[in-house]
């Protein structure tokens, strides 16, 4: 059973860390299954987690982003108003945006912690041996290609950890053309995922969708709930959808745990 | 006659030095009018960044032909400016290659680098020329360059092979004028048209050299005043913009301090910080206008050489749509400079009924915006369009309450779902109990 942090402070218990799902990993049918990757792998490896369950909120990042400030601010508020109160020192997410804005926007509001993005988190659990990949794993030899989501790459840097996890499944790693620093935007950001897109000539996720295709991987990693079901509409819409998967890198491992 | 020379070029000198910098004080007037903030922290940092992004062009590099290229231009500008020091000397006190005997042989030795410099540059100048009329490279030739930036890059191109012909001219003729005399062979290029016109005489020769410096340095008198009304003014800004750009993460968005204290005072009076009296001057929410931008977005824009490396990465401009990194700081920069008019014309700001939302950028343009940040990665100077972007979308939802219906929606699940979509608070650790019980 997965616990909530208030049933752990019930016993004046502390988990090792708070897993904090995001909106899209608590409520989208696709990024549900990152969530509970994550979660299996944590339960296995025996990680001590909580998570906040129906105290958790949206941390008001597409709010903020759209140019709601009140509503980001108050959000943000109750969020840390809910933190601060278990005393949450370490925070372990499945989303890059929910990352961002606790890595950088709610520090000065009053809610500072240590926070990972899962990536991070599973490269620490496999450089530490605790998240042990079986040896011919579903993905040995197998081409993947890694999307890079805005908010962990250009945003706050981590291009390597991501990497390195794809390297402990012993798959053949290939680049496209805009990838790290350069990488290109899935086009959820900034609230798009929640409006139409502008006018254009092609859509943002079926640009890149086609950019992930033409390296020949199979396996298209991602390590964001939002560049997941945007690059997986991509690969519908070049019916690709039988040949290419699109996977967080969180079900990658879970796939792949020694048992 | 030497003395007439004298007064014309220090008369010369003075109004170019003059005219330069009445316009530069109006650009930093221009430049103080957007809001403060204060960029003076961490200076070590800062300094780095003058030298890495600055002086050392580090993100141009992430496209080498055009670096390598345009560092040529560079260097040549640099160091090139050393012999226009020898030639404000000479021209202010009437002497002739005052450098040249204190150095001696050395002398040619560093006219003979300048030469390479000089050749190196108009090769250089020559391909840009190449890149935007014949090859026209995407982003040099984009709709949003139509009229002035186009002749404004074409004009800065010419203006400086008239500057290297001129300076390689002069030299090729003092080559010539040693020839003749016996006395030496020129310099380095120089030295290889100098026998061409070895059949004219001697004050033919004099007079050719002496058109070619007053044209050398009349010409670069006039590019300096032609600076600031071009995107070529990046060749002085690019240094204190490095210095004053973003030391954040990229992801960091500002915070609206007096925002967040109208929540505070909702939710807990007794946190906020008290009013008092002197209470600081009541800012619209977001930017309307370039006053509401921040000093050092306002300094973006005058930095910005319209290079167009952000929409050319920009995911929403890739696809077709409206937005365009680049012309979001052309259209701050023009508007500005129109606001710097009505204040040069009227002493103060006088409402002319226009403002940069709307009338320059339109709210299609910025509803496009992912917020992705390649724009700013991308930008060789440190100039960041999403800033501007993200201040002008603050003032159309909170001043202007102008959001899509998507949005608004997706506001209010988050208001009453704590979610951006409509499902119940309820189920947000639902799928925790549909995990195998295993787990």
């Amino acid at each position: 059973m997965i616990k909530t942090m208030a049933e752990f402070a019930a016993n004046n218990e502390m988990p090792e860390v708070l897993f904090w799902v995001g909106c899209a990993g608590s409520f989208d049918q696709r990024a549900q299954r990152i969530t509970k990757a994550f979660a299996t792998i944590l339960t296995k490896v025996g990680v001590s987690f909580a998570i906040l369950g129906k105290e958790e909120m949206c941390t008001g990042d597409p709010a903020r982003r759209a140019g709601n400030e009140f509503l980001f601010q108050m959000m943000a508020y109750n969020n840390i108003q809910t933190l601060n109160g278990y005393g949450i020192k370490k925070i372990v997410t499945i989303c890059p945006h929910c990352f961002n804005i606790f890595t950088n926007e709610y520090p000065e509001l009053g809610g500072k912690y240590e926070v990972m993005h899962h990536s991070t988190f599973l490269q620490q659990l496999i450089n530490e041996g605790r998240v042990r990949i079986k040896e011919g794993g579903a993905f040995k030899g197998k081409k993947i290609t890694y999307h890079d989501s805005c908010y962990l790459g250009r945003a706050n840097g981590i291009f390597e950890a991501p990497r390195e996890v794809l390297k402990a499944l012993d798959a053949e790693l290939v680049e496209m053309k805009r990838c790290g620093s350069n990488g290109m935007c899935c086009g959820a950001g900034g609230a798009q995922m929640f409006k139409e897109e502008e006018a254009g000539t092609t859509r943002i996720n079926f640009e890149r969708a086609e950019e992930a295709i033409e390296t020949g991987a199979k396996i298209i990693a991602a390590n964001c709930p939002y560049c997941t079901t945007m690059l997986t509409d991509g690969v519908k819409s070049k019916e690709k959808e039988d040949d290419v998967k699109v996977m967080d890198i969180a079900e990658l491992i879970a796939a792949s745990l020694e048992d | 006659m030497h003395l007439l020379q004298q007064i014309i070029f220090i008369l010369c000198a003075g109004a170019a030095i003059g005219i330069f910098t009445k316009k530069v004080v109006e650009v930093r007037r221009n430049i103080l009018l957007g809001r403060d903030e204060d960029l003076t922290d961490q200076s070590g940092k800062r300094w780095r960044n003058v030298l890495l992004l600055a002086f050392g062009q580090k993100k141009m590099f992430k496209r080498p032909l055009p670096a390598v290229l345009h560092f040529f231009v560079y260097a040549g500008f640099v160091l090139i400016n050393i012999e226009v020091l020898e030639i404000l000397i000479d021209g202010i006190f009437g002497t002739e290659r005052i450098f040249q005997a204190p150095l001696g042989t050395f002398y040619n030795v560093v006219i003979g680098f300048f030469e390479i410099l000089a050749v190196l540059t108009l090769v250089a100048v020559i391909v840009f020329l190449i890149r935007r009329n014949i090859l026209k490279v995407k982003r040099l030739s984009m709709h949003e360059l139509d009229g002035f930036p186009k002749r404004d890059a074409n004009t800065i191109l010419y203006i400086e092979i008239v500057l290297m012909c001129m300076l390689l001219l002069m030299n090729a003729m003092e080559g010539a004028i040693q020839l003749k005399e016996g006395v030496g062979d020129g310099f380095l290029i120089s030295r290889l048209i100098a026998p061409i016109f070895i059949g004219l005489s001697l004050d033919t020769l004099n007079i050719i050299k002496h058109t070619c410096w007053w044209g050398h340095i009349l010409g670069i008198f006039a590019f300096l005043n032609y600076l600031p009304y071009s995107k070529h003014f990046h060749i002085l800004l690019a240094f204190p913009n490095a210095f004053y750009t973003r030391l954040t993460p990229q992801g960091k968005m500002a915070n609206m301090p007096e925002v967040q204290n109208e929540v505070l005072y909702m939710m807990q009076p007794e946190l906020a910080p008290p009013t008092t009296d002197a209470a600081p001057v009541q800012h619209r929410f977001g930017a309307k206008d370039v006053m509401d931008l921040s000093w050092k977005n306002l300094l973006d824009a005058y930095s910005c050489t319209e290079c167009g490396r952000c929409t050319s990465v920009c995911p929403a401009n890739i696809t077709g749509k409206k937005l365009s990194p680049r012309k979001i700081m052309m259209d701050t920069r023009d508007r500005l400079e129109e606001v710097g008019e009505n204040i040069n014309k009227n002493k103060s700001f006088v409402e002319d009924g226009k403002s940069l939302v709307h009338d320059y950028i339109s709210v299609e343009e910025l509803r496009a915006c992912t917020t992705c940040q390649a724009c700013v990665e991308a930008c060789p100077v440190g100039i960041e369009p999403l800033s501007i972007i993200n201040q002008l979308r603050r003032y159309l939802i909170m001043e202007e309450s102008n959001a899509p219906q998507e949005w608004n929606l997706m506001s209010s699940n988050i208001e009453n779902n704590m979610a951006p979509w409509k499902f119940s608070p309820d189920d947000r650790d639902k799928w925790a109990n549909e995990m195998e019980p295993s787990a």
